[in-house]
C-alpha cells in the first residue's frame, strides 16, 4: 500500500511538472512582446547625457526630486508644439524640485541649438547620439514624456503632445512633498 | 582538356557504368533454377566491379569539380542532385558488401541513373558562392545530409523488392495499385528528362513578358512549348506556340508547363511500356525478385534506416542548426526546407517506433520505407523548386 | 497487490509476460505465441501494472507508444501544413494593412482561410505547442515506464531459462547428446563465444553468452538528449536567456548595442562586393558570366567593438570611458562573437548622404568665391571662406519634405533630402543674402540674390544592419544534441546479442539466441560457433521463405 501511494505521488508530481511546463510555454508565447517593455511602475533606467552647455546630467543625481524626461526631434510637429508649454511649466516648477531633462534623438548640435534659440528654451537640452537612452526607455514614437518620482520610479508615460496645464498637473504629481 | 571538362567526362563515364552494371545485376538475378548458379555469381561480381569503377569515376567528377570551383559541388540543383545520385550508389555498395544481394542493385542503380539524368536537366555551369553559402558548413551539412538520405533511400529499394515479391499481382487491390503508382512516378521523372532534353537539343526558346504578383513587369524564357501562360503574358519571340491556358500571377506558368509536359511524356512512355510488356511494370518486375530473400530484404530495409537515421539527424538537423546559428543568427527559423527536414526526421522516428514497439515488419515496414523515400524526394524536388524559401536552389 | 507466482516459485509483478527468473511465459497469449516478445524482456511495463486512479490513467495514456507515434504524426502533418504558404514572419505586411488582407490578396480565398485558421503562424500557435508538449510528455513517461523495468530485468538476468522460454525464441536448436559430450560442448561454446568477445556466464549445465547490452540503452539515452533539448528550447522563453535585437549603424558612427549593457559598436566601413569586381568567376559561357558578375560576393562591415572601461559608471548615454576591445570584419557567416553575444551582418543601405559640397558663385559672372563643405550630421553655424566672405547657416532640414504654412518641414532626423537656409556674405553684399537651397531647388524668399550656393558634389556613406543575439540556451541545446547523437548511435550501430545453451536432465542440448536487431550478424556469429562446436544446427522460426519453400517442396513431392 505504501508503495502504491508513493507511486501515485511520484506520478502526480511528474505530470504536474509537465503540465506546468507546457502551460508556461503556451502562456509566454501567447503574451510575448518582442521588446522588453518599460511601463509605469518600473524604476527608471539610469543614464548620463551632456547638455548643450556642457553640463552633465545623470539621472541618479536627481534622486529625491521629480524628473520629467522629454524625448523629441525637430522633425516631429507635436514635439515642437509642446515645447513652449514645457518651457513655461519648467519655469514654474524648477524651484519646487521638479527637474526637466529634454532628450533629442541623435540630431546635430546645430539643429538642436538653433531650435533652442528659436524657442528660447531654458531647461537642460541633451542629445542622445548613440540612441542608447532611447533604447533603454524603449521609445519608439515621439514625443515621449516620462514622469519619474523622487524614488526614481516611472509614474506615467505619455506618448502624445501635452498642453501647459497638463504639464503642470504632471509636474505637480511628481513634486516631492 | 581543362579540369571542368574532365569532370563532366568522368560523370558521363560513371553514368554509363551504372547503366551497364544494372544489366549485369539483372543477369545475376535472372535464373530459371531455384539455386543460385555459379554463372549468376560471376555476373554479380562483374556487376559490382563495374559499379565500383563507376562510383570511383563519379567521385572523380566530384573531386575535380570541387577543385576547379573551389567549393564543394553541392551548391545548386545540378550539383546537389548529382551528389544524391552518387551517394545512393555509394550507399548501395556499402549495403552490398554487408548483405551481398544483387537484386538491390537492379533497383538502386536505375534510381541513381534517373536522378543523375534529372540533375543534368539543370544549369551545369560552375557558379561562385553567394555570401550566405560561403562557409565550410556548406560542405559538412550538405554532404552529411545527402549521405544520410542516400542510405535511407536504400531502405525504400529493399522495401520495393519486398513488396514486388509479396503483393499479389493477380488480384486487384489497393496495394497493387499503389505499387504500380510508385513505378509510374519514376517513369514521370524519366518523362521530365526526355521532354527537357528533346526541347533543349532543338534549342527551343520562347520569351514572354508578364506581370508578377507584386505588379512588376518581368520577362521569362520558356524552354518547352508553353502550355500555361504567365500572368498577362505577351509573346516576345516569333513563331512560338501561344500558351493554351492563362494562369493568375500566383502560379508560375513556366513551372506548371514543365510539370505538365513531364506528366504527358511520362504517361506516354508508361503506356508504351504497358503495350510492349503487355503487363503492368510491377508484374513484369516480379519474376526478377522471386528469389530475393524476404527476411533479408526486410532486414536490409530496417538496417538501412538504422544506419541512415543517425547520419541524417547529424547532417540535416544538428549540423544544419549549427550553421543556421552562424549564418542567420538563429538555429531554427521554420523555413520550409528546415521544416521538411524535420518532417523527414519525424517520419523515420515514427517508422522506428512502429517497428520496435508495434512490430510493424514485412509489408507494413516496406510501405513505410517507400513513403519515406517519397518524402525525401518531395523535399528534394518540390521544396527546392516550388516552395521557395531561404534554401531554394532554384535561382 | 496481486503477484504472479511462476511455477519456478519466482514472484512477478502483475502484467509480467515472461517470468523474471526462468523465462516461462506467464500469460495465455504469450504461451500461444511461437516466438515470444522480447522487446522489454517480457517485464511488466509499468503502465500496464496499475490502472486504478485518474493519475494512473493519464500516465498510461502518455506511456503508450501508439499515442507517441500518433503525436509524432500529428506534429508532422501540422508542420507540413505550415509550409503550404509562407509563414507570417516571412511575409512583408505594409503598415496599416491587416495581414489577412495580404494573404487574401496574394493567395486568394485559400490564403484567407489559411490565415483565419491560424496556419499562417502555426508554429507559435498554442495548439501546435500543446501537441509538441504532449509529445515531450510522452517521451518522458514512456521512457520511464519501459526503461526502468528493462534495466532491472537485464541486470538480474538468469543463465538457466525454462525450456518454454528457450523454445519460444526466434532462433532455436536442439540435439540429444550424452553428458560428457554436453560438458565438452559447453566448454567449447564458452571458448568460441569469448573469442567473439561475448561475455559468458555459466550456471550448472547452462550457459549465457551476451554482447552489446549497452545498445539497449540507446533509445533511453537519446530520449534524455531530446528532453534536454526541449528544455533548452523552453528556457529561451524565460526572460534573460534569449535576446533578439536589431540595430543600424552608419559608417563613422558609434552606437550602443541594444540589450547588451556597456557595449558599443563603431562602424568603420561597409563593404559590398560582387563577383564582377574580380576575375575569379569561372564560367562556360558569356551570358553566364554576366549573370555571375551581378552576383553578390561579400557583405562586410569593419567594426570596432568598445566597452565602458569601468572607470565611469555603466550607464546609458555614457560614451566617455570607452575602451577599445577589438577590430573585426563582420561578414555573413562570420558574426562577431564576444562575451556571450554576437553581432550578425543582416542588411545594409548604401550611399546615404554624408557631406554636401557647395561653391559660392556670382550668378552673372560665374566667378567662384570658394568652396563650402557641409557635414550633414554635424553642420556648423558659419563657414568662413575668407575675411569678407562667409556663409552663415540659418536653418537646416535633414529630410526636407515640403512647405507647410510657409515653413520648411523635415520628415525625419536622417539626411535623406537635406535643405538649407543660407545667408551669403560677400564683399559686395556685406549684409548677406538669404537663399533656401534644397536638392534641385533654390528659392530666394527675400528677393533675388546676386550670388548663389552652387551644388558641386556629395560624399556618401553606407549603413549596416546587425542582428544582436544572445542565446544562453545554446550550451544546453548542444549538450542535448550530443547526448541524443550518442544514444541514437549506440542504439543503431550496436546490437544486443545473446545465446543461451543448456543441457537438460533428459539428455538434450537446447540452444536459442536473441538479438534486438541485425539478425544477419547474429546468425553469422552463430554459424561460426556452430561450425566449430558440437552445437545443434539452428532454425529461424520466422523465416517465411524457408517455410514457404519447405511447404512448396512438400507439395511437389506429394
Amino acid at each position: 500500500m505504501v508503495q502504491k501511494k508513493k507511486r501515485l505521488v511520484i506520478r502526480s508530481i511528474i505530470l504536474a511538472i509537465l503540465v506546468a511546463a507546457i502551460a508556461y510555454t503556451v502562456y509566454v508565447t501567447a503574451t510575448k512582446d518582442p521588446n522588453k517593455v518599460i511601463k509605469a511602475g518600473d524604476s527608471a533606467p539610469n543614464f548620463v547625457l551632456t547638455d548643450l552647455d556642457g553640463k552633465k546630467h545623470q539621472l541618479s543625481d536627481y534622486k529625491g526630486q521629480g524628473v520629467l524626461l522629454n524625448f523629441w526631434g525637430t522633425w516631429c510637429p507635436p514635439c515642437k508644439e509642446e515645447m513652449p508649454a514645457l518651457n513655461n511649466a519648467y519655469a514654474k516648477y524648477k524651484d519646487q524640485n521638479v527637474q526637466v531633462i529634454s532628450i533629442n534623438i541623435a540630431q546635430s548640435n546645430f539643429e538642436v541649438q538653433n531650435f533652442v534659440d528659436e524657442y528660447k528654451l531654458n531647461f537642460p537640452m541633451t542629445i542622445d547620439r548613440s540612441k542608447s537612452v532611447m533604447r533603454a526607455y524603449n521609445v519608439d514614437q515621439l514625443p515621449a514624456t516620462f514622469l519619474i518620482n523622487k524614488e526614481g520610479k516611472i509614474t506615467e508615460i505619455i506618448t502624445h503632445g501635452i498642453t501647459e496645464t497638463q504639464f503642470e498637473q504632471y509636474m505637480e504629481s511628481i513634486k516631492p512633498q | 582538356m581543362n579540369l571542368l571538362d574532365l569532370s563532366s567526362t568522368l560523370l558521363f563515364i560513371a553514368f554509363i557504368a551504372y547503366l551497364v552494371a544494372t544489366l549485369f545485376f539483372g543477369g545475376a538475378i535472372h535464373h530459371k533454377q531455384k539455386e543460385v548458379s555459379d554463372s549468376n555469381k560471376k555476373w554479380g561480381t562483374i556487376a559490382i566491379v563495374i559499379t565500383i569503377l563507376g562510383f570511383i569515376s563519379n567521385l572523380g567528377y566530384f573531386i575535380t569539380r570541387w577543385i576547379s570551383s573551389g567549393h564543394a559541388p553541392v551548391s545548386n540543383m545540378f550539383e546537389f542532385s548529382t551528389a544524391f545520385g552518387m551517394f545512393i550508389v555509394g550507399a548501395f555498395i556499402l549495403i552490398y558488401f554487408i548483405y551481398r544481394v544483387p537484386s538491390l542493385g537492379v533497383f538502386s542503380l536505375p534510381v541513381a541513373i534517373i536522378i543523375i539524368a534529372f540533375a543534368s536537366m539543370f544549369p551545369r555551369e560552375v557558379s561562385p558562392l553567394i555570401p550566405a553559402l560561403k562557409s565550410y558548413w556548406l560542405t559538412i551539412h550538405v554532404i552529411t545530409t545527402v549521405i544520410g538520405e542516400a542510405i535511407l533511400a536504400i531502405s525504400a529499394f529493399a522495401g520495393l523488392i519486398y513488396l514486388l515479391k509479396h503483393v499479389n499481382m493477380k488480384v486487384k487491390s489497393k496495394e497493387r495499385f499503389w505499387l504500380e503508382a510508385v513505378l509510374y512516378s519514376l517513369v514521370v521523372v524519366l518523362g521530365f528528362v526526355v521532354v527537357t532534353s528533346v526541347f533543349s537539343s532543338m534549342g527551343y526558346e520562347a520569351k514572354f513578358s508578364y506581370v508578377d504578383k507584386n505588379n512588376e513587369a518581368k520577362e521569362i524564357v520558356y524552354n518547352t512549348p508553353a502550355l500555361f501562360g504567365m500572368n498577362e503574358h505577351k509573346s516576345l519571340t516569333e513563331d512560338r506556340m501561344e500558351p493554351l491556358v492563362d494562369m493568375p500571377a500566383l502560379i508560375n506558368g513556366k513551372k506548371l508547363t514543365t510539370v505538365v509536359w513531364s506528366f504527358i511524356v511520362g504517361t506516354i512512355l508508361y503506356l508504351l511500356l504497358r503495350i510492349i510488356l503487355r503487363k503492368t511494370i510491377a508484374e513484369k518486375l516480379q519474376p526478377l525478385v522471386k528469389n530475393a530473400n524476404s527476411q533479408l530484404m526486410d532486414e536490409i530495409g530496417y538496417r538501412a534506416v538504422l544506419i541512415g537515421f543517425p547520419v541524417f539527424t547529424l547532417g540535416a538537423l544538428i549540423f544544419a542548426m549549427i550553421w543556421a546559428q552562424e549564418a542567420w543568427s538563429r538555429f531554427w527559423g521554420w523555413d520550409p526546407k528546415e521544416v521538411w527536414a524535420l518532417i523527414t526526421w519525424l517520419f523515420y522516428a515514427a517508422f522506428l517506433h512502429l517497428r520496435l514497439s508495434k512490430g510493424w515488419e514485412g509489408k507494413k515496414s516496406a510501405w513505410l520505407a517507400v513513403i519515406g523515400f517519397a518524402i525525401i524526394m518531395f523535399n528534394f524536388v518540390a521544396v527546392n523548386l516550388i516552395i521557395a524559401g531561404l534554401h531554394s536552389y532554384a535561382g | 497487490m496481486a503477484k504472479i507466482i511462476c511455477e519456478c516459485g519466482h514472484s512477478n509483478p502483475t502484467g509480467t509476460l515472461l517470468c523474471g527468473k526462468c523465462g516461462r511465459p506467464l500469460t495465455e497469449e504469450e504461451s500461444n505465441k511461437k516466438v515470444v516478445d522480447m522487446r522489454y524482456e517480457g517485464t511488466a511495463i509499468r503502465s500496464k501494472t496499475y490502472k486504478t486512479t485518474f493519475i494512473d490513467r493519464i500516465w498510461n495514456f502518455f506511456s503508450s507508444v501508439k499515442i507517441g507515434v500518433t503525436l509524432i504524426v500529428i506534429t508532422l502533418v501540422l508542420a507540413a501544413i505550415g509550409t503550404f504558404l509562407p509563414q507570417l514572419m516571412y511575409v512583408s505586411v505594409p503598415p496599416g494593412v491587416s495581414p489577412v488582407d495580404v494573404y487574401a490578396e496574394k493567395y486568394g480565398f485559400f490564403g484567407r482561410i489559411y490565415y483565419n485558421l491560424g496556419f499562417s503562424d502555426i508554429y507559435s500557435s498554442w495548439w501546435f505547442q500543446i501537441v509538441v508538449g504532449m509529445l515531450a510528455a510522452s517521451i518522458i513517461i514512456a521512457s520511464l515506464d519501459r526503461g526502468i523495468p528493462l534495466y532491472k530485468s537485464l541486470k538480474n538476468q538468469r543463465v538457466l531459462r525454462h525450456e518454454s522460454f528457450m523454445k519460444r525464441q526466434r532462433v532455436i536448436g536442439e540435439k540429444s547428446v550424452d553428458e560428457a559430450e554436453a560438458q565438452k560442448t559447453l566448454d567449447s561454446v564458452e571458448q568460441e563465444m569469448k573469442a567473439l568477445r561475448y561475455k559468458v556466464s555459466r550456471e550448472n549445465n547452462a550457459l549465457l553468452a551476451e554482447k552489446g547490452r549497452f545498445a539497449r540503452w540507446g533509445p533511453y539515452i537519446n530520449h534524455v538528449g531530446l528532453i534536454i533539448f526541449i528544455i533548452g528550447v523552453m528556457l529561451r522563453l524565460m526572460p534573460g536567456f534569449y535576446l533578439d535585437k536589431s540595430l543600424w549603424v552608419r559608417e563613422g558612427e558609434t552606437a550602443a548595442i541594444p540589450g547588451i549593457e556597456g557595449y558599443y559598436v563603431h562602424n568603420n566601413q561597409f563593404i559590398f562586393e560582387t563577383y564582377g569586381d574580380s576575375q575569379e568567376a569561372v564560367s562556360e559561357s558569356q551570358t553566364a558570366a554576366d549573370a555571375i558578375n551581378a552576383r553578390a560576393k561579400n557583405y562586410q562591415t569593419d567594426v570596432t567593438l568598445y566597452k565602458e572601461d569601468g572607470k565611469g559608471e555603466v550607464l546609458a548615454g555614457n560614451t566617455e570611458h570607452l575602451e577599445k576591445i577589438k577590430d573585426y570584419s563582420i561578414q555573413v557567416n562570420k558574426p562577431l562573437k564576444y562575451d556571450g553575444f554576437a553581432l550578425y551582418q543582416m542588411d545594409f543601405r548604401q550611399n546615404e548622404l554624408k557631406t554636401m559640397n557647395f561653391e559660392l558663385v556670382n550668378k552673372k559672372s560665374g566667378k567662384s568665391f570658394g568652396k563650402v563643405s557641409i557635414d550633414l550630421t554635424n553642420p556648423k553655424k558659419e563657414y568662413v571662406i575668407n575675411k569678407d566672405t562667409k556663409i552663415q547657416l540659418k536653418q537646416y532640414y535633414a529630410d526636407f519634405s515640403g512647405f507647410k504654412d510657409g515653413e520648411p518641414q523635415s520628415a525625419s532626423g536622417i539626411p535623406n533630402n537635406p535643405a538649407f537656409i543660407f545667408n551669403m556674405i560677400t564683399p559686395e553684399v556685406p549684409k548677406g543674402e538669404m537663399s533656401f537651397v534644397a536638392i534641385k531647388q533654390t528659392l530666394e524668399p527675400l528677393g533675388e540674390t546676386k550670388n548663389q550656393m552652387k551644388f558641386s558634389s556629395v560624399e556618401t556613406r553606407n549603413a549596416s544592419n546587425f542582428t544582436v543575439r544572445q542565446d544562453k540556451t545554446l550550451p544546453i541545446l548542444l549538450v542535448g544534441g550530443v547526448i541524443f547523437m550518442f544514444g541514437v548511435t549506440i542504439g543503431s550501430y550496436w546490437s544486443h546479442r545473446r545465446l543461451w545453451v543448456q543441457y537438460t536432465k533428459d539428455g538434450r542440448i537446447l540452444m536459442s539466441a536473441h538479438t534486438n536487431k541485425n539478425w544477419f550478424s547474429m546468425k553469422k556469429d552463430l554459424d561460426q560457433v556452430v561450425s566449430k562446436t558440437n552445437l545443434p544446427t539452428y532454425i529461424d522460426q520466422l523465416d517465411q521463405d524457408k517455410k514457404q519453400d519447405a511447404e512448396q517442396g512438400k507439395g511437389d513431392e506429394a
